[in-house]
């Protein structure tokens, strides 16, 4: 056989499995479609519709420090911003419809992002996730001062109205087919980045920064546009909250916030695509279920010793784990 | 005179604090020519390759690439224009495939980069041109295998075949048979004398016999100045070249005569 048919060969070969890959893609997304699409009728809507924002929140977050390897602190910001606008637009201009409000308040999330990206871009590691972290705390001081904010109360009473002047979002389901819907675009949209020419670039800088730089690409502003759409998408995950349950509250700004995003992501699997979906409904399930129990007072405890767990044994998290052991035993 | 020489350095100076690594180095290298950059440990040359390719940015001083001023401009630019670098440590993406390492290099000219929109499958019209550099540094074979995977020198060879990939005209390679058995020592010998036809390189490099097989012209620096230039036979037959590596009276632990090391 000669060199040119060895190179085709192995060619088709990679071309073949790229195909199996996608198929294998598709059928996870289908099952997990029909889930989400009968979900409901088994489980609380609004709790489900939490666990949504907080995945939505998750798999942006997880777009730039699992993808690109940026690790920010300061990602209550967006969600907070995104809650706020869309709370104080709805509740003040009752000519808009509930998507204008969102996407008003995901517009506004994606500026303040850009804002972030550009002060804190050139920073690397541990002097990233500072600046991030402060100018995180100076938004949070910004929510705690402005009047419209409600202060430490929250805003309460946002109207969740109707989906382009139609849909009665009053209605749970009719609520919650709607979050489920932008949920999906954006997982299926995260999907396409991380794969697409774009995405290859970012795994590149976060394999190897300089060899990036040394093949002529220009790392900053890849970085910078991973920032901002992760910034709009935890920006449009905080508009939802806020419209869902009908209150934005300065618990989305706190640094906490930033912290708990890191954990789903970690708890789930960085660097993967399901793996803050998971992270996000396992951390909402044990706050709320322990919330309720006589551990009331341990919630925290008991998520900082799984998160410490986590990073000192299962360091790919929860579908990373799984991912090696299938690679390990079937591949 | 600028058509002549591909790169130059003019006075280059590099300060850190209270310590001058480089200290007003000049370099002309020819077009077409393997120039090698030697000295002993801490002598200034890999200092001297970042500030060329702005990895660092030079205290005083002039960088020409084909005549044309290019100090002020950044890394990835200078990689643009066709001046591309490699890295002591092997710089390559461990955890994309040996055919995505170079997909990602053809890709720097695709002008598609930032399109997060577009399918992951557009890249694939750049396998058949990955698989023929592949070819060329003999890793066919290995093309689907994840590059953490690869053996030490199977993993600078695909370093290479990504510098190749961009088309530079002046190849600057950092110590390309560190950590080398003999064997892959040879392999990369050959790898650079293929990629050097039709272009030029500038190459960082301890192991002399190395220099001895390939090199056209020689620099040798030492405390970050430049001690003499000349071809292999000139500076290997300088006093102070030997001087500067046997060390003034101890054994020294690089500790070679040129002339001995480049024995066969």
């Amino acid at each position: 056989m000669s060199q040119t048919d060895i190179q085709s060969d192995i060619q088709a070969s990679i071309l073949r499995q790229q195909k199996t890959e996608n198929r294998r893609k598709l059928i996870l997304n289908g099952v997990l479609l029909v889930l989400l699409l009968l979900a409901p009728f088994v489980l609380y809507p609004v709790f489900l519709m939490k666990i949504l924002c907080f995945a939505l929140f998750a798999v942006a977050f997880n777009l730039l420090f699992g993808f690109t390897g940026l690790l920010s602190f300061g990602h209550a910001a967006f969600l907070a911003t995104g809650g706020y606008t869309t709370g104080y637009l709805l509740s003040n201009f009752s000519g808009l419809t509930t998507e204008m409000g969102i996407i008003a308040g995901t517009l506004v999330a994606t500026l303040l992002g850009l804002g972030f990206a550009l002060l804190s871009i050139r920073r690397q590691g541990i002097y990233f996730a500072m600046v991030t972290l402060a100018l995180a705390q100076l938004v949070f001081f910004f929510f705690v001062q402005a009047p419209f904010t409600g202060g430490e109360d929250g805003m309460h009473g946002v109207p969740r109205g109707e989906l382009f002047g139609l849909i009665n979002l009053e209605d749970n389901l009719n609520m919650y087919y709607f979050v489920l819907a932008v949920f999906l675009g954006c997982y299926l949209l995260v999907q396409r980045i991380v794969s697409s020419p774009y995405g290859h670039v970012l795994k590149a800088i976060k394999q190897n920064e300089s060899r990036a730089v040394s093949l002529g690409y220009k790392v900053d502003r890849y970085k910078i546009l991973a920032f901002v759409i992760s910034a709009a998408l935890a920006g449009l995950a905080g508009s939802m909250k806020s419209v869902v349950f009908q209150l934005a509250s300065l618990n989305d700004a706190h640094w906490h916030m930033s912290g708990e995003v890191i954990l789903m992501t970690l708890i789930g699997g960085m660097g993967t695509l399901l793996g803050p979906v998971l992270g996000a409904t396992l951390v909402v399930n044990i706050e709320y279920q322990l919330g309720q129990g006589p551990l009331r007072d341990w919630v925290d405890p008991i998520l900082g010793g799984i998160f410490v767990l986590t990073v000192l044994a299962f360091r790919s998290g929860i579908v990373g784990e799984v991912q090696k052991f299938v690679r390990k035993n079937m591949g | 005179m600028s058509d002549q020489y591909v790169l130059e350095a003019r006075s280059l100076v590099k300060e850190f604090k209270g310590f001058v690594a480089v200290d007003d180095v000049n370099l002309n290298i020819q077009k077409g020519h393997i120039h090698a950059l030697i000295g002993p440990n801490g002598a200034g040359k890999t200092t001297v390759f970042n500030l060329l390719t702005k990895f660092l940015i030079p205290t005083r001083g002039k960088i020409l690439f084909k005549g044309e001023d290019i100090t002020p401009l950044k890394s990835a630019a200078i990689a643009r224009k066709g001046m591309v670098r490699s890295f002591q440590i092997s710089a390559v993406f461990p955890h994309m495939t040996a055919l995505e390492n170079i997909r990602v290099a053809l890709q720097s000219f695709e002008g598609n980069s930032f399109s997060f929109w577009k399918s992951g499958a557009s890249l694939n019209r750049l396998n058949e041109r990955s698989m023929e550099l592949l070819e060329a540094v003999g890793l066919t074979e290995f093309a689907n295998t994840t590059t953490v995977e690869l053996a030490y020198g199977r993993k600078r060879a695909l370093e290479l075949a990504t510098t190749l990939a961009m088309e530079p005209e002046i190849l600057l390679l950092d110590e390309p048979t560190q950590g080398m058995g003999t064997e892959d020592v040879d392999r990369v010998v050959e790898l650079v004398r293929k990629a050097a036809q039709g272009r030029t390189v500038l190459m960082v490099e301890h192991n002399l016999s190395v220099v001895s097989k390939l090199c056209d012209r020689i620099t040798v620096l030492a405390q970050g100045a430049v001690l003499t230039e000349g071809d292999y036979d000139a500076v290997s037959a300088n006093p102070r070249v030997r001087e500067v590596y046997m060390g003034t009276g101890s054994s020294g632990e690089r500790g070679a005569v040129p002339e001995e090391e480049a024995a066969p």
